[in-house]
Parts: C-alpha cells; sequence; structure tokens
C-alpha cells in the first residue's frame, strides 16, 4: 500500500506541472489509497450494486485520477490527458469523464446532499451499497453541507460515510483562523453524527477505522482524517501555498526521486 | 394546477416505481396523499432547498425520477448553483416543480412573485422550461417529462385557474405551442397563467373586427421556432404575453428566435417592467400596474395595428 501511495504521488508530480491544487491532492493520496484498494466494494465500475464514492472536494480531481488508474479502471496514458486542450481530465471531475467518477463535483458543498440522495435510493431499493463521500474541512463552512448533515443524521442513513480531509488550510487562510477547529468533532456529534479520528496517512489506522463502519448503528459516520496539505513533497508539505503551486518543471524529476528515497527509508 | 400536478404524479407512480417526491416543506393539502401511498418515496427535506436538489441528484444517478416541489423561488433561486453543477452540467433527470408563477402570491410581496425564474432556468445547458397554461397542460407536461433525459422546469400556478383548453383531447409535445384559436392575426403568444387573459383579449379584439390567433407556449425552452416562422408569414404581428419579467422570458426568446431567424414581422411583448411590484396587491390588481389586465392589452394591441 505505501508503494501504492508513492507512486500515486509521483504521477502528481507529473501531472501538477501545470494547473494548481496540487497539496490539496497531495493530502488525500493516502485515504483513497485505503478507500479504493481495501474498503469500498467496487466489482466493476458499472457494477448497480457497487458501492459510491463521490469527491466532494473537487479540487483535488487528480488524486482521484491516478487512484482510478491504480485500481485498474483506467490506462495509465489517460494521466496524460490532464488539464490537456480536448480532454475531459479536467481540474475539476466530470461524471464519466474516468469509469468510477461518479458526479461532477468542483463547486464546494455539493458532495454530501447527493450522498443523501445516493443512500436513500440505496435504501429504497433494499441494495446493500454504502455511499462515500470526501470533503475538505474547509468546505464544510458551506451551509449546504449542513443541510446534508442534519438530513442523514435524521434519515439514519448508517450506509454513508462522510470523511473530511482535515488538512488544515483553505484558499487564503488556515482553517483556523477562520472557524474554530477545537468545536469540529462536537459540531458533527451535535448534528447525530458518529464521529471517529484517524492519522490520514497512515494506511493500517484508517483501514481499520474504515472496517468499523457504521461506527453507531442508524447513525451516519464521520471519519476526521487529519492529514498535512501537500503530503510528501517536502518543498509543499504544510504550506498554504501548496494550494496554488505548479511543480516546477526543472524539478520534478528530483522531487520523484526524492518520493522513491522517502519510500526506501520507510521501508528500512 | 397543484391538483392537476398531485393527481397526474400520484397516477403515473402508481405504475412506476421510480418516481419520488421530494419537497422542501411546502404542499399542504396537496403532497399528503403522496405521502400516505408511497411514504418510502416522498422526502420532506425539511427548509433546505440546496440539499433538496443535491438529494435529487443522487436519486437520479441511482436511476429514480425525482419531482422535487416547493415555491418559485425557492425552487429556482435559492439552489441555483445546485441546479446548475448537480442537475445541468451532469444532464440529470430531475423535474423541478415551481408553484406561484409570475404574480400568483400577489399579496405575499415580491419574495414570492416568480418573475425572473424563466430567464434563469432557460440560461441553463440541457435545461427544458414548461409554463403550462392550466391544469390540463400542467398534467400533460407532468407526463412527457419522464420522457426527457435531462432536467426540467415546471411553473405551475396554486389553484382555481381556469380552463384554457375545451373539453376533450388535445395535443400536447414538448417544444410544439398549442394553438387555441386558429386566425389570420395578430398571433397572441401567451405562456403560463397568461394565456386565459390572451384568449379574452383575443375576444375583444375578435369583436373589434381582428382575427387574432392565440397560442399557448407552455415550452419555452426548446421554443417552437418552425411555429413562429410560420406565424411570421401569415400574420404583421407577434405578441407575447407573460406574468414574467421581460429580460429573459417568452418575450426575450421570441425576440431572438425573431432575430436569429430574420423574420419579417414586427413584434410586441408584453411583460413585467424590470422591477419588483411596488405595492401589495392581488394578482388582478398587480397585473393592472403592470398594464397586463385583458382591457390594456386589447387596447394596447389594437392601438399597435392602427399603427401599421
Amino acid at each position: 500500500m505505501k508503494k501504492l501511495s508513492t507512486e500515486n504521488r509521483k504521477r502528481l508530480v507529473e501531472m501538477h506541472q501545470t494547473g494548481s491544487h496540487f497539496g490539496s491532492a497531495l493530502s488525500i493520496v493516502d485515504i483513497l489509497a485505503v478507500l479504493y484498494h481495501r474498503i469500498l466494494r467496487i466489482p466493476s465500475p458499472d457494477d448497480p450494486s457497487r458501492d459510491r464514492f463521490l469527491l466532494s472536494k473537487g479540487h483535488a480531481a487528480s488524486a482521484w485520477y491516478v487512484t482510478l488508474v491504480s485500481r485498474g479502471f483506467a490506462p495509465e496514458q489517460v494521466l496524460t490527458e490532464y488539464l490537456a486542450d480536448g480532454s475531459r481530465l479536467y481540474g475539476h471531475p466530470v461524471r464519466d469523464g474516468l469509469p468510477g467518477i461518479e458526479a461532477s463535483t468542483g463547486a464546494l458543498g455539493h458532495g454530501l446532499p447527493i450522498a443523501v440522495g445516493l443512500a436513500l435510493a440505496a435504501r429504497i431499493d433494499g441494495s446493500a451499497s454504502r455511499t462515500f463521500v470526501l470533503m475538505g474541512d474547509g468546505e464544510t463552512q458551506e451551509g449546504s453541507v449542513w443541510e446534508g448533515a442534519m438530513l442523514a443524521s435524521r434519515l439514519k442513513l448508517e450506509s454513508l460515510v462522510a470523511i473530511i480531509d482535515a488538512n488544515g488550510f483553505q484558499g487564503f487562510d488556515e482553517v483556523a483562523n477562520i472557524q474554530p477547529i477545537e468545536t469540529f468533532r462536537s459540531r458533527w456529534e451535535a448534528f447525530g453524527w458518529a464521529v471517529k479520528e484517524a492519522n490520514g496517512h497512515d494506511h493500517a489506522e484508517l483501514e481499520d477505522v474504515l472496517r468499523e463502519i457504521p461506527f453507531r448503528a442508524g447513525c451516519p459516520s464521520l471519519l476526521i482524517a487529519h492529514t498535512v496539505k501537500g503530503k510528501g513533497v517536502d518543498e509543499m508539505e504544510g504550506r498554504f501555498e501548496s494550494h496554488y503551486l505548479s511543480v516546477p518543471r526543472d524539478k520534478a524529476s528530483a522531487w520523484r526521486d526524492a518520493l522513491d528515497r522517502k519510500a526506501e527509508e520507510d521501508e528500512r | 394546477m397543484r391538483r392537476g400536478f398531485i393527481e397526474t404524479v400520484m397516477e403515473l407512480a402508481a405504475e412506476r416505481e421510480d418516481i419520488c417526491l421530494v419537497t422542501a416543506d411546502t404542499g399542504f393539502t396537496i403532497l399528503e396523499k403522496f405521502r400516505d401511498a408511497h411514504p418510502q418515496r416522498y422526502l420532506n427535506v425539511g427548509i433546505a432547498e440546496a440539499a433538496m436538489i443535491g438529494v435529487a441528484a443522487g436519486l437520479a444517478l441511482a436511476g429514480k425520477q425525482a419531482f422535487c416541489y416547493t415555491i418559485v423561488p425557492f425552487v429556482t433561486m435559492r439552489c441555483f448553483e445546485q441546479i446548475r453543477v448537480d442537475l445541468c452540467y451532469q444532464n440529470l433527470p430531475v423535474k423541478l416543480v415551481g408553484v406561484g408563477q409570475g404574480l400568483t402570491y400577489g399579496t405575499a410581496g415580491a419574495t414570492h412573485h416568480a418573475i425572473e425564474d424563466i430567464a434563469l432556468m432557460r440560461a441553463l445547458p440541457n435545461m427544458t422550461v414548461i409554463c403550462p397554461g392550466g391544469p390540463r397542460e400542467t398534467a400533460a407536461a407532468v407526463k412527457a417529462s419522464l420522457d426527457l433525459e435531462g432536467p426540467c422546469y415546471i411553473r405551475i400556478g396554486k389553484s382555481g385557474e381556469p380552463p384554457v383548453h375545451p373539453e376533450g383531447d388535445f395535443d400536447f409535445k414538448l417544444g410544439r405551442g398549442c394553438i387555441l384559436r386558429p386566425g389570420s392575426g395578430p398571433a397572441l403568444l401567451a405562456t403560463s397563467n397568461m394565456v386565459e387573459p390572451a384568449l379574452r383579449a383575443a375576444d375583444s379584439l375578435a369583436a373589434a373586427g381582428y382575427d387574432p390567433v392565440v397560442v399557448s407556449m407552455h415550452t419555452i425552452k426548446p421554443l417552437d421556432r418552425a411555429l413562429l416562422a410560420d406565424l411570421a408569414k401569415r400574420c404583421s404581428l407577434l405578441v407575447t404575453l407573460e406574468e414574467h419579467s421581460l429580460i429573459g422570458g417568452l418575450g426575450s426568446a421570441v425576440a431572438e428566435a425573431v432575430a436569429d431567424d430574420q423574420l419579417p414581422v414586427r413584434l410586441l411583448r408584453f411583460g413585467i417592467p424590470d422591477c419588483y411590484a411596488p405595492v401589495a396587491g392581488s394578482q388582478a390588481y398587480l397585473r393592472n400596474i403592470f398594464g397586463l389586465s385583458v382591457e390594456q392589452l386589447s387596447r394596447r394591441i389594437q392601438e399597435e395595428l392602427g399603427e401599421k
């Protein structure tokens, strides 16, 4: 799994020589790896009984693209189309842009209500399909998130799992400077969600906690995944600017090598 | 028209398991029978319009046919970006049902008036915009909406609207205007709740010696451009009538068609000028303020015809 995340980060270094949101993508690489390779039951992207995953923080689309490639839903070659003229691999995902992209996102605060609808449809159909939605921590400032949060707990949608990528930064500041993070967890609990927290870069921990869903019977589950913006690339890690910076062309090769070196050190 | 809507949905839902009804806490005395007959497929999301649209998108992604029901401003404007991204960008077959066309809620104040909704919905790619002229067109529109691949907006009234179609079968096709009164001109193109006053204005024009055509333009997008071209050939004056801003509604759509298709015809547009209703008032009172009463329509059209 670690190797897989390293490979996906190397793919992102290659892709992010243009465009923004490199840091936002790096912070969710491990969450997506665990979801797609350990948790989500997706026999094929068009299987009607599959689990659904939505990336509500659509600006991190590149991380979704590399994960779908690593899962084998799309060939490696498609990644060269990222942000290219005439391609469907936009900076924000469009439904069916790749097999496995369930919904078009990019405007924040849309994913959770859609996920509620998917979970409700599964209940109506008596399907075992579960619905997962990944949001940013700053994104939860959108009112529509809380409309969805209220509704999910009232409907007792225990097949619904929301994950927050808590990397601590948003577009123009630290999340903590915009909204108090001390009450982050208790706000979700007050809205009727069963909440757990995990290190969003520790594969084993993420897998263990996600195997416990639903966290409480009759409740939607929320996992607050503590992450580092720009994770894995020293020049980006923990930097607010990684929301906007691209990989300098002359640095891409060195940054990929550094990711390999880190992986080797980790093994030792 | 709300009854026409719910009775048709009930009829369809009895046959089709995929029909769901979502409301943002409106529909008292209207939606109860659906709620009681199909509790699994009914959802009151609460006063949460953004969530209503998102939930409907999720239902549609899972193969359901979802109707979203609330008052016009709340089903079109409060949640506009959800409509744009979740429904239109993804081209999902969700049906927005807006209650209170135009000045229906006249005394409630401008918060509840629907005068910009057609313009907003018409600007959205993939969106079909339907403004039925009465209870029977509402029922037909609801049925026809199930055949659409993408989203649609159905703008209806409240209750007690007079029928504009005579008894018996009538031909309803989305995107095709319904000719309610044949004639040689002028051609009165009315939509939504202005169809009925258009018919009465036509009676008065006929009494004055004219031979007006009256069309219910129930589908504003896609617009029936073939019918417009045909009418432009036969009539020297096209008249549009709507309880909506003159910016972006039926009159604008027809003006665009006249310009784009270079139709050799004069165009007179009735609607609401670029303002909010300055005072409270019943629908009839406000129509009078905006020059939309039957007498005002008839007089103004005759002036226009006299100026030829």
